[in-house]
């Protein structure tokens, strides 16, 4: 079919849901018939992966959860032009909830357009904006614009971004870099990975943008190595954007030049910290520094270097085309714009959404991601990842702006939001991003490296149900401190995720100390498993998944776990297929 | 400085990779990537003959080397099998699915098989949260997993299917 176009989703996820099978076994129906069948990446429906899109005759349809069986029902529809209704992700109701509160400005072209092709980006308006700054505007009016659109570094602290850039265009030095940074390391989050195997030239023309603006001659972008489709995305980017004198020499035909580079990171979370990226880039340990010098002043190699998020390069082109206002239009409080979230956890809907400053988180939770996925209440959202903190269901009116959730405790952050229902432990999730920065301490930091280890220590107590009141009072005093006299934001916020859950679920810390008892669940020396003799029908399947054979029973008679050998690993729930097996 | 284990060979190949990566200080870590992506690891013998070819002390290397959690020091079995500890693979029961295929191939986190067939380490983060919980084998993401889903799945490496 000539006016047929095909597309399969392949982000990472989309690949790890099955996409790329689904590509290769349709590829060889619709190849021969000389169909187009292409790539595009991750459209943020996450929630129906693998999903392909049908164009016929102007018209786009969107499927999930395609299989191979409805891929045949989707090959055929291609050879006769009458559709499926079903599995229509974008036009059904449910998607229209997913999708009708969202704006797309960074994320607009990932999952529509071939990240593989210059050619598709420069269709969708690709580099006018790189084109417009050069040939209309002095580099000083480009900072201006960005400056006026009330743009903040999307990575989570939340500088301006125009004023970071004019400290780079003011410092002194002839070698300026530009640093791109794509260590995205908070577990739970994904948006960099999707913006850059979805829309990889986007970034690359925000950070040419920057350069023009700053006067930088080199830029690094400084990737996760855990991001191979990223990493290999924007090489193939990069080398397209040479070939076309978008990067390198006089480009465009001016004497404005820049260079370009990815350098794969070797993972270490700290490397999100400035100062520790630079250390990295330079081939050394990646630990932090004392702020002043500044990186505009004193960076990469001691030369004046500017360093932004993803998301941040990635809002660039859309200010400098459509102007300041048509950014700042979307504004709460002093926040302005949009914000790429990822979400995730225990919620029906998950994936990478983008939505206007000023949603209520429980727009997002309720309307966007339609409620928790075990159907079970909402508890909490965990934003910000291991330097955010944990926001209790009575507090989802508040609106995404940098300055309302700061004042929950938690942080913006750079965008992982993850959802929690009642079967959530608040003590144990805490105890878990603890242990988390306590692993990635660097250790230059005393409180850092020792104070976030009698913490984790601590918590640990708490969960085994060793705890006493006074811990509470000593984990909030040793916070404090970690916080004052930590050089790096991985330190001073690592104690968020325990302040903020004694904040909002101090009744969850007392009965783990109190009463022995974990409300949720989860803490294994806090809880027992037992058999419901009722719905026990004695198929012995759960006598022969118990790794240390505490369940012991005749076949078709009732079967009984011994609570001194059960280590309440939970294999016998998961495969008890009559939900006779209960924790209390 | 000189490396006392090393022989002819290994300069040989050291020399190669600093030929072929570069040797300013700043390309130490694209050095020790390209060692472990030809070795699996880090062979004590050659990144010290790297250090000589580069004339630096070998302990400045592995002060790097040490810091990140890419490199390891001991050779990795056949099959890299990385268990997603992100905060939506946890909340989702990532533990579960470690101490099963700890139990089905019977190494600890970190370790590998006496066989030399599975190497088990943890992530912190694969970036599939909405696939929670995951577990990559090689170059592979398996998705939505339980601990008999896992268990298969590894049985099937196990008996070469993959």
């Amino acid at each position: 079919m000539e006016n047929t176009r095909v597309f399969v989703g392949l982000g990472s996820c989309g690949i790890a849901a099955g996409a790329q099978d689904i590509y290769d076994y349709m590829e060889t129906e619709l190849k021969p018939a000389g169909t187009d069948l292409e790539v595009t990446s991750c459209v943020g429906m996450c929630y129906a992966e693998p999903i392909v899109e049908i164009e016929y005759e102007g018209e786009r349809r969107r499927y999930g959860y395609v299989d191979k069986k409805f891929a045949d029902e989707l090959l055929e529809s291609v050879k006769t032009g009458t559709f499926p209704e079903k599995n229509l992700i974008a036009q059904s109701d449910e998607g229209k909830e997913y999708l009708d509160r969202q704006v797309k400005i960074v994320l607009k072209n990932c999952g529509i357009i071939n990240p593989e092709s210059i050619d598709e980006y420069l269709e969708a308006d690709g580099y006018k904006a790189l084109t417009k700054c050069v040939e209309e505007y002095k580099p000083e009016e480009v900072v201006s614009i960005v400056k006026d659109s009330g743009l903040k570094g999307r990575g989570g602290a939340g500088f301006l971004t125009g004023l970071k850039w004019s400290f780079l265009a003011g410092a002194k030095g002839d070698y300026k870099y530009l640093v791109c940074n794509a260590d995205e390391g908070d577990p739970g989050a994904f948006m960099d990975r999707s913006v850059l195997e979805g829309d990889p030239h986007k970034v690359i023309e925000g950070m040419l943008i920057a350069a023009y603006a700053t006067g930088a001659k080199e830029g690094v972008i400084y990737c996760r190595a855990e991001y191979p489709l990223a990493i290999k995305r924007l090489n193939i980017a990069i080398k397209a954007g040479e070939e076309k004198n978008f990067i390198g020499d006089n480009i465009l035909g001016t004497d404005f030049s820049f260079h370009l580079h990815v350098k794969e990171g070797a993972g270490a979370f700290v490397c999100g910290e400035e100062t520790a990226l630079m250390a990295s880039i330079e081939g050394k340990r990646g630990m932090p520094r004392l702020r002043p010098p500044f990186p505009a002043n004193s960076g990469i190699n001691k030369s004046p270097t500017n360093i932004n998020n993803v998301e941040t390069y990635g809002n660039v082109p859309f200010i400098i085309l459509n102007g300041a206002e048509s950014f700042n239009k979307y504004a709460f409080k002093n926040s302005y714009g949009t914000k790429v979230f990822a979400l995730a956890g225990k919620i029906k809907r998950g994936g990478l959404i983008e939505v206007p400053m000023g949603l209520t988180i429980r727009e997002i939770v309720t309307e966007i991601g339609g409620g928790t996925s075990s159907g079970r209440p909402v508890k909490a959202v965990q934003m910000g990842g291991p330097a955010g903190g944990c926001i209790p269901e009575r507090l989802f009116d508040t609106p995404i702006d940098y300055d309302s959730i700061n004042e929950t405790g938690a942080i913006m952050g750079s965008g992982g939001m993850v959802v929690m229902d009642d079967s959530t432990c608040m003590v144990d999730v805490a105890r878990y991003f603890l242990a988390f920065t306590q692993n990635e301490s660097c250790g230059k930091c005393t409180f850092c490296r020792i104070g976030t280890k009698r913490m984790l220590e601590i918590l640990t107590r708490i969960t085994d149900g060793k705890g006493e009141m006074e811990d509470l009072d000593k984990l909030v005093e040793l916070a404090e401190h970690i916080s004052k006299t930590s050089l790096c934001g991985l330190g001073q916020l690592a104690p968020n995720p325990v302040l903020t859950t004694i904040k909002y679920f101090r009744e969850e810390y007392e009965a783990h100390i109190k009463d022995h008892k974990c409300p949720a669940g989860v803490c294994k020396s806090l809880i027992t498993i037992q058999v419901i003799p009722d719905k026990c029908t004695g198929c012995t399947l759960c006598a022969r998944v118990c790794p240390v054979s505490a369940i012991e029973g005749e076949r078709k008679g009732i079967h009984v776990i011994d609570p001194e050998t059960c280590t309440r690993c939970g294999l016998c729930i998961e495969a008890c297929n009559f939900d006779a097996i209960e924790v209390v | 400085m000189a490396c006392k284990d090393c022989s002819n060979a290994v300069l040989e190949e050291a020399r190669q990779i600093v030929k072929q990566v570069g040797s300013e200080p700043e390309k130490v870590i694209p050095l020790l990537q390209e060692i472990q992506n030809r070795h699996s690891y880090l062979p004590d013998n050659l990144v010290e003959a790297v250090a000589e070819v580069m004339e630096v002390p070998a302990a400045d290397i592995y002060g790097v080397a040490t810091f990140y959690s890419q490199f390891r020091f001991t050779p990795m079995g056949k099959h890299l099998i990385k268990v997603c500890k992100g905060t939506a693979c946890h909340v989702s029961g990532a533990d579960l699915l470690t101490a099963s295929i700890s139990d089905e191939l019977g190494v600890e986190e970190g370790g590998t098989t006496e066989d030399m067939l599975f190497t088990l380490e943890t992530v912190a983060c694969l970036g599939c949260c909405s696939l929670a919980p995951v577990v990559m084998i090689d170059d592979k993401v398996y998705g939505k997993l339980t601990s008999s889903k896992v268990r298969k799945i590894v049985k099937e490496y196990k008996n070469g299917k993959h």
